[in-house]
């Protein structure tokens, strides 16, 4: 045996072992403990389209954020002045990015800005004006502020869905930023997509407002305090939804933020599931001074501006613990207590895209998507075996080589297979068949012209190698190119086809030729099975 | 075992009518693309934005009863197509707003059709802002691979074959574009997918045939152009039937095989390797051909 074979077909056994190696997750179910702290573990992943799941894109409000944030300033601004005894008219948000101000008298106006200017540093307050006999003056956020606020909502919100994911139990979910304002997030083999999507989105912002049983929702003329929200509920045997209007203290009294912890109790009364919840120690001593001040009238549970209740307190509730009950299934029970423990997100989320593909479907591509390209293969292999004989059996080992390598290194590098991707490697196919029958047809061509097998080979060999060359690249490019741009499936065809390019570029140029080299390095060989 | 034996066809000789065939492909293409950027053709949701949904029922089920039910709960702008096998349907609305359409189609269903429940196999909503972010990535990752490969051929080879090679590729994704639009068939992303990997496809092919040409110009000085391209064809041309029979038949197993998910990719792949095989014969080497000779009249006129 010639010394270049040697070692050429142990770099190929190596490359065989090597993917079997890394193909052992993928194929065994319950691996050693040992095998994991010493042995790859990762696996071929399966894509959503595969195994079916959902695929979220979602777009955080930024702006409402921001304007969150100018609605506390002056919320915060309200109480500041009214503890200091310093006179108002109107302190709110104005617009995306002010907040403005508006008092009676030029002497508090002084006071007025050098507290704004001690508290709220960073933000830019205009000179005073007059407005219609008022002293009026603006707080402005400046640009830099704004984008590293919107930043840290997006950042916040990414982690409170995480949280929210986590506690809702779906295995190996994936949750990333995309760009500025976008979250991705792929939730596969998940089995109740619809409440996922309602889990994860929702915004789950909890207040606690007292309801003004002195205004009527349809007088008209609501004060600036007050807001009309509305009272959903749903007649559990008709399904008719009826909407009943509150007019509520737009203030809160208390806040989502300021939850410890939210359970799923069952009523042993009524046998009716609620949500138990627990406050922090602030929470716990203004909910105990609301509630002693407030006995006998009623405060609304507000949910995402919806009224989700509205009892009547009847007595002081000191301790901490509070109860959210309703009409409540213990499913929708159990999203509640997962969102008020996972805590609001900090802005709205928009989702923007949705893939969800069902379990069955799923099941169903990936039993026909395996099923033809096994079809293929064998189509191809019995063409290659009658057509070119011998010769098309040594193309049929590189084939199934390509094949175990490919998979090998997907495996490696824990990529995902899509749907596509069983297309790239049907592809593949092609053109590992492609190659050997260049290089055949070059064989041939040789042979004609009256050389023995050997140099017939060599030959062969050499003038195909530019061809085989050329053709890959170009290749190479196309699939590069859908790597960069494409997302998802596309993204998972780029994949497999740019990988198995390279690896076909071994099979052919080394794979095959140490297979007839072997047998042909003598020269003996008289006649070639052709 | 051999297909063809030595063959002689005089390939060059045909360049007239393919010319006009291609020409016509061409054309009907363009025609294509057109209606592709004004959003006449039959987009896919990837691009347009909306909702699509296929929902499996246990019995079959009339399209006209289906549209109907939607009609009653407000949806009027929908497509709805039959899966054959399996009762299967599918829903699709252009442009609608991402989240509560597919609510609003199911319990339409659940409510009209009681007696033949259904299951959601697969749900897509794309927002409009998507959709235009996967346009514009689209069309640079199109524009992008192709020039590339051109700047390719061109260093590999020389510019007279890099128009060649350019011609055909945009020719075969003309062609592909011109069966899709001529059949209405989805274009979406899987579809642009399919375009690439063959004009991936099609460029192989013909690198195979002009580096035979180039490897006998440099042994055959002397022969006219017209035999050494003619020969050259005849040469590669049972290495060009195997290779696209081949990979046509691994495509054509997914088409027949592979489930409705890739049933359009693998037709587009199909016709892909059928016109990129006749491309880089009737199409890249004729137009070099025609370069090359229009080159040495005028070295013979200015010597």
């Amino acid at each position: 045996m010639p010394k270049e074979t040697g070692w050429r077909i142990s770099l190929i056994a190596v490359f065989v072992a090597l993917s079997f190696l890394y193909l052992t997750p993928t194929l065994v179910g319950n691996l050693p403990s040992w095998w994991g702290n010493l042995m790859p573990k990762d696996k071929i992943h399966l894509g959503l389209d595969l195994q079916g799941g959902t695929h979220l894109v979602m777009q955080v409000d930024t702006d409402k954020a921001i304007e969150g944030i100018l609605d506390l300033v002056a919320t915060d601004l309200e109480d500041t002045l009214t503890g200091k005894n310093l006179h108002y008219k109107r302190i709110v948000r104005d617009g995306a990015d002010k907040v403005s101000i508006v008092l009676y008298e030029k002497g508090t106006a002084d006071t007025v800005q050098k507290l704004i200017k001690d508290k709220y540093p960073t933000y830019e307050q205009s000179p005073t004006f007059d407005e219609a006999g008022f002293v009026a003056l603006t707080l402005r956020v400046n640009e830099k502020e704004i984008q590293d606020r919107k930043d840290k909502a997006v950042q916040q919100a990414l982690e409170t869905i995480r949280n929210r994911i986590d506690q809702f139990g779906v295995s190996e979910p994936t949750i990333q930023r995309e760009g500025i304002s976008n979250i991705v997030v792929q939730l596969p083999g998940i089995k109740d997509p619809q409440r996922a999507i309602e889990l994860i989105g929702r915004t789950a912002r909890l207040d606690f407002k007292m309801v003004r049983e002195d205004l009527s929702p349809t007088s008209g003329v609501i004060p600036d305090d007050a807001e009309i929200l509305k009272e959903k509920s749903v007649d559990p045997a008709t399904g008719a939804v009826t909407e009943i209007p509150i007019v509520v203290q737009k203030k809160s009294m208390i806040t989502g933020d300021l939850l410890t912890d939210a359970q799923v109790r069952i009523d042993s009364q009524f046998n009716q599931p609620y949500v138990a919840i627990d406050f922090n120690s602030l929470g716990a001593k203004l909910f105990d001074q609301v509630t002693a001040a407030n006995v006998g009238k009623r405060f609304a549970i507000v949910l995402d501006n919806n009224i989700h209740s509205a009892p009547v307190i009847r007595e002081r509730i000191s301790g901490g613990s509070a109860q959210i009950s309703g009409n409540f299934t213990e499913k929708t029970a159990a999203d509640l207590a997962i969102v008020l423990r996972a805590g609001a997100l900090p802005a709205p989320v928009n989702i923007i895209q949705n893939v969800t593909v069902g379990p069955s479907l799923g099941q169903d591509s990936i039993n026909k998507g395996l099923f033809a390209g096994l079809v293929g293969v064998l189509l191809v292999v019995a063409f290659m075996a009658v057509y070119y004989k011998l010769c098309g059996m040594v193309a049929n080992l590189g084939m199934i080589l390509n094949i175990i390598y490919l998979m090998g290194a997907l495996a490696a590098l824990g990529a995902t297979l899509t749907l596509p991707g069983i297309a790239a490697i049907v592809l593949l196919i092609g053109m590992s068949v492609d190659s050997n029958v260049i290089i055949f047809e070059r064989i041939r061509e040789e042979l004609k012209l009256g050389k023995s097998p050997k140099s017939a080979l060599d030959a062969g060999y050499d003038k195909a190698f530019l061809t085989i060359m050329d053709s890959h690249i170009t290749t190479l490019i196309t699939a590069a190119v859908l790597f960069q741009f494409g997302t998802g499936p596309v993204k998972g065809f780029a994949v497999s086809l740019s990988l198995g390019v390279i690896i076909n570029l071994f099979t052919s140029l080394i794979g095959t030729k140490v297979t007839f080299d072997l047998f042909l390095h003598k020269g003996t060989v008289k006649k070639m099975s052709i | 075992m051999e297909l063809l034996g030595k063959t002689n066809i005089d390939f060059m000789g045909k360049r007239n009518i393919s010319f006009i065939i291609s020409a016509i492909i061409t054309i009907v293409g363009i025609i294509g693309i057109i209606q592709i950027g004004r959003g006449a053709a039959n987009m896919g949701i990837d691009f347009s934005g909306g909702t699509s949904m296929q929902l499996k029922f246990e019995k079959p089920l009339a399209i006209a009863k289906a549209r109907s039910a939607l009609h009653n709960s407000g949806i009027d702008k929908v497509d709805l197509q039959e899966i054959k096998d399996g009762n299967k349907l599918l829903v699709k609305m252009a442009g609608a707003a991402v989240g509560k359409q597919s609510e609003i189609v199911q319990e339409a269903f659940k409510k009209e059709f009681t007696d033949n429940p259904f299951t959601v196999e697969s749900t897509t909503e794309i927002g409009p802002s998507i959709g235009d972010k996967l346009r514009k990535d689209t069309i640079i990752a199109v524009v992008l691979s192709l020039l590339c490969i051109i700047i390719y051929i061109a260093w590999r080879f020389d510019f007279k074959f890099g128009i060649g090679a350019t011609a055909a590729t945009m020719h075969d994704v003309m062609a592909i574009i011109a069966v899709f639009y001529v059949m209405d068939k989805e274009i979406n992303l899987l579809f642009i997918t399919a375009v690439l990997t063959v004009a991936g496809y099609s460029l192989t092919d013909t690198v195979v045939v002009f580096d035979r040409i180039r490897e006998n110009l440099h042994k055959n000085m002397k022969s006219a152009l017209h035999n050494v391209f003619n020969g050259s064809i005849n040469e590669v041309l049972s290495r060009t039937i195997v290779t696209s029979l081949t990979t046509f038949m691994a495509a054509g197993a997914l088409f027949f095989l592979g489930g409705e998910v890739i049933h359009d990719f693998s037709f587009a792949l199909m016709i892909g390797i059928a016109v990129g095989t006749y491309s880089s014969i009737f199409l890249a080497t004729p137009i070099v051909l025609l370069l090359e000779q229009r080159a040495v009249v005028k070295k013979s006129e200015t010597a």
